[in-house]
């Protein structure tokens, strides 16, 4: 027995998500959504997982701080001392009070591209790289369920397509994967 | 729902303010300054602290229905408790200003007509004569009488127009809410100005040989952390009670998240005015940072410390943001920070070497107004429904989640 990615199609977001809370509660699991923008509360009823961008985004923001002091250490102190207004430029700690501005930005800067990046990474969407969305118009107005068969052995195809059309649907379309 | 004090709050905050003024009393009458100038001090400190408090949480309330914020509707009635100690606020810091107005204390060096004398060499200050046209008494009180007067109205008619929207049906409540986005309009293009010339008028003018333009910032967002603390503190307090059982945790990391995001400005222009001072090094600019870090410097790097790093390292995470028992032991900290803040703002300018460490008076003070500053606020809470009734943003409020 192949598997099979069933898309449901829904008009609303609101619509979508009383679908996947009546799916889920019957004991099916999906898989993924699509939609043209973020649907609010739609997270804990699909059981995603919590973002680890957060975390992603705090390394990038040491590292970002980490690479700024050592370039100011390297450049101010250490390769050509520079006097810039008498400041004091013999000792690292002496100078930092003027190097705090850069600190600040570098750090925010590597943390805010990191994040960015990374995120574009995760999500396959870096300039460039291949659409992966079942549906075109879920980058529209319509949002669309993902369901695999392979993750809900407990039913039957037509089982889950019948849960499905009980719900609000506009169309469902099979694929063979 | 309506707030009842309980029969512990009511006699705590008796209790503090009886301690309070204990302590105080005790430090007043072991005061051996001049004038008896150190108790003004830091009876003055405790009495703006405590007055900034509830005029951050008013700009923050105008500022919340200029943007037709939602999700705040829920806490509304607390920021409205909150900037009901304006009134009694203003008539404290008032009763300082007036006693150094009339010689009763010398803490801003321009009130005293000497400093004017030319036939006076031990006293004449050519700096002060300079600024003459603008700081001298008359002047000064008409700014301050306009700038309380407009903090007092304001602060009456908001609360009396929320109670207002209570009593509407849902025909009214549109048109009494455009009334009340245009007044914090109005409030808000005023107190823009007042905020900073109240920063120079009462604390900048103590160290009067000093300027820094961006003083008044860096005062009102002291102002603002200040309100945004105490709101977080006072609604976790009364969720803990059982009531507010609409604020759900998205509500509350919100509010977690003002306290994050303001410390961060607070600290930017605290640093920002401290930077380019000492990049600057000019004589007239740095005797304010050399009075304070010289004598002080625990006060000072302490106070930062606390208010910039501990808020920055601890409240970064969505976790923290949401454990109520965490938020309040953080946002306590940072409410001793800007009382720190305070402190260093205002006694060494004032007292000189006089001031040498944090003593009975300033804890004394601190504890009595503590005291009357809660009561009052939950005394304003128990006024009202706890909940505003009628509010166009209720629903979305109620379903607030990020």
């Amino acid at each position: 027995m192949s598997n099979k990615v069933i898309y449901a199609v829904y008009e609303d977001p609101e619509l979508l998500k009383d679908a996947a809370r009546k799916l889920v509660s019957a004991g099916v699991k999906v898989r993924d959504v699509f939609s043209p923008f973020p649907v609010h509360g739609l997270d804990p009823i699909i059981g995603l997982k919590r973002t680890r961008l957060a975390i992603v985004s705090f390394m990038f923001g040491c590292f970002g701080l980490s690479l700024a002091i050592l370039g100011t250490y390297y450049m101010m102190i250490y390769d050509w001392p520079m006097n810039i207004g008498g400041k004091p430029n013999g000792f690292y700690y002496q100078n930092v009070t003027s190097f705090v501005p850069v600190l600040f930005e570098f750090t925010v800067l590597n943390a805010a591209h990191g994040m960015a990046i990374t995120y574009l990474i995760r999500n396959k969407t870096l300039p460039g790289m291949k659409g992966r969305n079942p549906d075109p118009r879920s980058t529209d107005d319509k949002f669309v369920l993902e369901l695999r068969t392979e993750d809900n052995h407990a039913h039957s195809d037509d089982s889950l397509t019948g849960m499905l059309r009980e719900t609000a649907v506009l169309e469902i379309n099979e694929r063979q994967c | 729902m309506n707030f009842t004090i309980s029969k512990r709050a009511g006699t705590t905050t008796l209790v503090l303010l009886a301690v309070g003024v204990l302590l105080a009393a005790i430090g007043v009458i072991g005061d051996h300054t001049d004038n008896r100038q150190y108790s003004w001090a830091a009876f003055y400190a405790n009495a703006l602290f405590f007055f900034f408090i509830a005029l951050g949480t008013l700009f923050f309330y105008a500022l919340n229905n200029i943007t037709e914020t939602g999700w705040t509707v829920l806490v509304r009635r607390v920021y409205e408790a909150i900037f009901s100690y304006v009134p009694l606020g203003a008539a404290l810091v008032v009763i300082a200003l007036l006693a150094g107005s009339l010689g009763l204390n010398h803490m801003w060096p321009w009130m005293d007509g000497r400093t004017l004398d030319t036939s006076d060499p031990n006293h004449y200050d050519a700096h002060i004569a300079l600024l003459r046209p603008y700081l001298n008494l008359p002047f000064f009180w008409v700014r301050a009488v306009l700038m309380i007067g407009t903090f007092i109205y304001f602060a009456r008619w908001f609360r009396a127009h929320s109670l207002r929207m209570d009593q509407v049906g849902s025909d009214g409540l549109l048109r009494e809410h455009w009334s009340m986005y245009n007044r914090s309009i109005g409030f808000m293009v005023l107190f823009a100005f007042f905020s900073s010339v109240l920063s120079w008028d009462w604390i900048m003018s103590i160290d009067v040989h000093w300027k820094s333009a961006l003083f008044g910032w860096y005062v009102f967002s002291g102002m603002w952390i200040g309100g945004m603390v105490t709101a977080v503190i006072i609604v976790l307090y009364l969720k803990g009670k059982g009531y507010l059982p609409q604020v759900n945790g998205s509500h509350i990391q919100d509010m977690g998240k003002w306290v994050f995001a303001v410390s961060f400005l607070w600290s930017y222009l605290y640093f920002a005015q401290f930077l380019l001072t000492w990049y600057a090094n000019i004589p007239e600019e740095v005797t304010y940072f050399k009075v304070r870090i010289d004598h002080h410097p625990a006060l000072v790097w302490g106070m930062y410390f606390v208010n910039f790093a501990l808020p920055m390292v601890l409240l970064m995470s969505r976790d923290t943001k949401r454990n109520p028992k965490f938020l309040i032991g953080v946002g306590v900290l940072i409410f001793i920070g800007h009382w720190l803040d305070m402190v260093q703002m205002i006694m060494p300018g004032s007292l000189g070497d006089h001031f040498e460490q944090i003593g009975l008076l300033e804890i004394g003070f601190f504890i009595a107004f503590l005291g009357l500053f809660v009561r009052t606020v939950l005394g304003a809470l128990a006024k009202a429904p706890l909940t505003v009734v009628h509010h166009p943003f209720l629903e979305e409020s109620v379903h607030h989640q990020i």
